[in-house]
C-alpha cells in the first residue's frame, strides 16, 4: 500500500508539473484577455516535434532551448496576425479560431510526420536511475522534468512580481483598459505574453514528448485537462495553476493506480450489492474507470460552486 | 487644449453621445454636470479611446480620435475613472509605479510632489490597493494618473460615495493640481463642489450639451437646473 502511495505521489507530482508547464501560460493568456486558447496544447505538441527534429542536428540540450523559442515566435505571429483581428469580433469567433487552429496544427503534424509515434528519446546523459524506493526505480529524466518545472515556476513568479513588465501584466489581469489608459501598450504586452505562454507550453512538450509519446494525438490528450487546471487554479494566478496542477495530477494518478470501488468499502462492513442490482454498475465501478471523468467533474463543480477557482481574482 | 466637435458614441445600437461639442482651455477646471445615465462617463471614455469615438476629438491642436488609448495617454491626457480602478493584488506603491509611462519617468510629479499633496498615501505605500479606504483609493487613482505627467486630466465623479470632509479635501486637491498647470475636466453630480472650484461648467442631458457657462450663470438659472439637474 505504502508502495503504491509513494509511486502514485511521485508520478502524480510529475504529471502535475507537466500540467503546470502548459497551464501557466494559458492562465495568463486567459486571465489577461479572456482568450480561450484551444490551440494551447497544440503548441505543446509542436514543442515536442520541433525538439525531436532539431535534436537530430543539434542534440537535445540545444533543442531544449531552441524549440521553445521557435514555437514562441510562431505564437507571437498567431497572436499578431490572427487572434488580434479575430478578437475585435468578440469571444465566439476567437474561440472558433483557436479551435480551428488546433485542428490545422494537428493535420499539419500528420502531414509532415505521419501518424506513428516518433522515436524521440531522452539524452543519454539523463538515462540512468536516480534512486530506488520500494523496489521501483526513479529515472533521472523524471527528476530533470521536475527541476525544469520548478525553475520555470520560480522564474515566472519573479518575472511577475519583481519586474515592470510583470506589473503591467498583473494590472492587465484585472483592468486592461485602465492599464492602456495609463499609457501602456496592452496589445503589444499581450502578444509577448502569448508568445511566452506558448514557449512555456513548448518547453513542456520538449520534456513531455519524451516522457509520454510524441504523436499527433498528444495535443488533444492534454488540451482539455489544461483548461480544468486553469479554471480550478483561478484565471491569471500562477500559484493557483501550480496548486491545481498538483491536485489534478496526483488525483488522476491515484485513481488510475489504486484499484478501488464502493464495493471495497461495502466489503469492510460485510455488505455487497448483488451483481444484477440496479446500482451494481455504480457499486462495482472501478476507480480506474472514473479517472478520465474526474477532472471534468471537478471543472463542472468548480464552475458551479467557486467560479473564481482556488486563487483567481475574477470569475471564469 | 482639449476639445470635442460633434462627437457621437454607441454601445451596440444604443446611441449614447449625440453630437457633443465642448472644450477645456489650459489651466482651467471645467465641470461636466448632468443626471445619471446622460453619457458623461461615455464622453470621458470616448475621449480616451476606450469607447470608439465617432466625430472629432482634438488635444493640443492635434486630432486624437482614432488613436489607441495608450497613444492618447502618451499625448498627455490622464484619466481617473469613475470606479477608481485600483489594481487588486498590487500595493499602493505598485499602483503608483504603473502610473509612470516608462521606467524611471521623471515628470513634474515625482514621489516627493505626490506625497506632499497626498500625505495619506505615503503611510499606505505597502498596503494592498484593495484594502485602503474609498477616499484613499480615489486619491491613489488621481496620484497614479499624475505620475504619468499629464497636461490635462479627466476625473470622473471623484466624490461619489465619500464623506463630506474627504469631498472637501478632493476639491482642494483638484484646485491645487490645476494651479500646478494641469487642466482638469471634472465630471460631477454635486453642484456645490462644481460651482465652487470650476472656471466653466457644461450641463449634459441625454447625450448632448444643454448648457454652457460660468458657475455664476448656472447658479442664476434655476430653470435650467430644475430641468436638467435636480431630481
Ligand atoms: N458598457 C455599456 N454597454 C451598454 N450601455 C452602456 C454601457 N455603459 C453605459 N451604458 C449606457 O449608456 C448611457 C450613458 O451611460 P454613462 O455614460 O455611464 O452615463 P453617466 O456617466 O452620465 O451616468 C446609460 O444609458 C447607460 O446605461
Ligand atoms: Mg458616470
Amino acid at each position: 500500500m505504502l508502495e503504491t502511495i509513494t509511486y502514485s505521489l511521485l508520478n502524480g507530482l510529475l504529471y502535475g508539473m507537466l500540467l503546470f508547464m502548459l497551464s501557466s501560460g494559458l492562465t495568463l493568456i486567459f486571465g489577461m484577455m479572456g482568450v480561450l486558447n484551444f490551440a494551447h496544447a497544440s503548441f505543446y505538441m509542436l514543442g515536442a516535434y520541433f525538439a525531436y527534429t532539431l535534436g537530430m542536428y543539434t542534440g537535445f540540450w540545444v533543442a531544449l532551448f531552441l524549440a521553445p523559442i521557435l514555437v514562441g515566435a510562431l505564437g507571437a505571429m498567431t497572436e499578431r496576425w490572427g487572434l488580434r483581428h479575430v478578437h475585435q469580433h468578440g469571444h465566439v469567433p476567437e474561440l472558433l479560431f483557436t479551435f480551428g487552429l488546433a485542428y490545422v496544427i494537428e493535420e499539419l503534424v500528420r502531414l509532415f510526420y505521419g501518424t506513428l509515434p516518433m522515436n524521440y528519446r531522452m539524452p543519454e546523459g539523463l538515462d540512468f536511475t536516480l534512486f530506488t524506493v520500494f523496489g521501483t526505480s526513479y529515472p533521472a529524466f523524471r527528476a530533470f522534468i521536475l527541476v525544469v518545472a520548478v525553475v520555470m515556476f520560480v522564474g515566472l513568479y519573479l518575472l511577475l512580481k519583481k519586474t515592470r513588465a510583470g506589473l503591467i501584466i498583473q494590472g492587465s489581469l484585472s483592468r486592461p483598459d485602465i492599464v492602456a489608459a495609463l499609457g501602456h501598450n496592452v496589445p503589444q504586452v499581450f502578444m509577448w505574453v502569448f508568445a511566452f505562454g506558448t514557449a512555456l507550453a513548448a518547453l513542456g512538450g520538449v520534456v513531455g514528448g519524451i516522457h509520454f509519446v510524441t504523436e499527433p494525438g498528444m495535443a488533444f490528450m492534454m488540451g482539455p485537462i489544461v483548461f480544468v487546471v486553469v479554471v480550478l487554479g483561478g484565471l491569471g494566478s500562477i500559484p493557483g495553476a501550480l496548486i491545481a496542477s498538483m491536485i489534478i495530477g496526483i488525483l488522476q494518478t491515484f485513481t488510475l493506480s489504486v484499484d478501488f470501488s464502493i464495493a471495497h468499502v461495502g466489503a469492510w462492513f460485510g455488505y455487497a450489492v448483488p451483481p444484477d442490482h440496479l446500482f451494481a454498475t455504480l457499486w462495482y465501478l472501478d476507480s480506474t474507470r472514473i479517472a478520465p471523468v474526474l477532472p471534468f467533474l471537478i471543472l463542472v463543480l468548480t464552475l458551479i460552486f467557486r467560479p473564481r477557482g482556488i486563487m483567481g481574482k475574477r470569475e471564469a | 487644449m482639449l476639445s470635442t466637435h460633434d462627437l457621437h458614441a454607441y454601445y451596440g445600437k444604443s446611441h449614447v453621445l449625440r453630437g457633443v461639442s465642448m472644450n477645456v482651455q489650459p489651466g482651467e477646471i471645467v465641470s461636466l454636470l448632468g443626471r445619471n445615465g446622460v453619457g458623461r462617463s461615455t464622453l470621458c471614455k470616448a475621449v480616451m479611446g476606450l469607447v470608439a469615438p465617432v466625430g472629432e476629438v482634438r488635444f493640443k491642436d492635434q486630432v486624437i480620435s482614432g488613436l489607441d488609448p495608450h497613444q492618447i495617454a502618451h499625448r498627455g491626457l490622464g484619466y481617473v475613472p469613475e470606479d477608481r480602478a485600483i489594481f487588486p493584488g498590487l500595493t499602493v506603491a505598485e499602483n503608483l509605479e504603473l502610473g509612470k509611462k516608462k521606467r524611471g519617468q521623471t515628470g513634474r510629479w515625482g514621489y516627493d510632489e505626490i506625497f506632499e499633496r497626498f500625505p495619506r498615501l505615503k503611510e499606505r505605500m505597502e498596503f494592498p490597493g484593495e484594502v485602503i479606504s474609498g477616499g484613499e483609493q480615489q486619491m491613489l487613482s488621481m496620484a497614479r494618473s499624475l505620475m504619468g505627467d499629464p497636461e490635462c486630466i479627466i476625473v470622473d465623479e471623484p466624490t461619489e460615495g465619500l464623506a463630506p470632509k474627504i469631498v472637501e479635501e478632493i476639491a482642494h486637491l483638484l484646485t491645487d493640481i490645476a494651479a500646478a498647470g494641469v487642466s482638469v475636466l471634472l465630471v460631477e453630480q454635486k453642484l456645490s463642489i462644481a460651482l465652487k472650484i470650476s472656471n466653466r461648467v457644461y450641463l449634459m442631458g441625454e447625450g448632448r450639451m444643454v448648457f454652457e457657462g460660468t458657475p455664476q450663470e448656472l447658479h442664476d438659472d434655476p430653470e435650467i437646473r430644475k430641468e436638467w439637474l435636480e431630481v
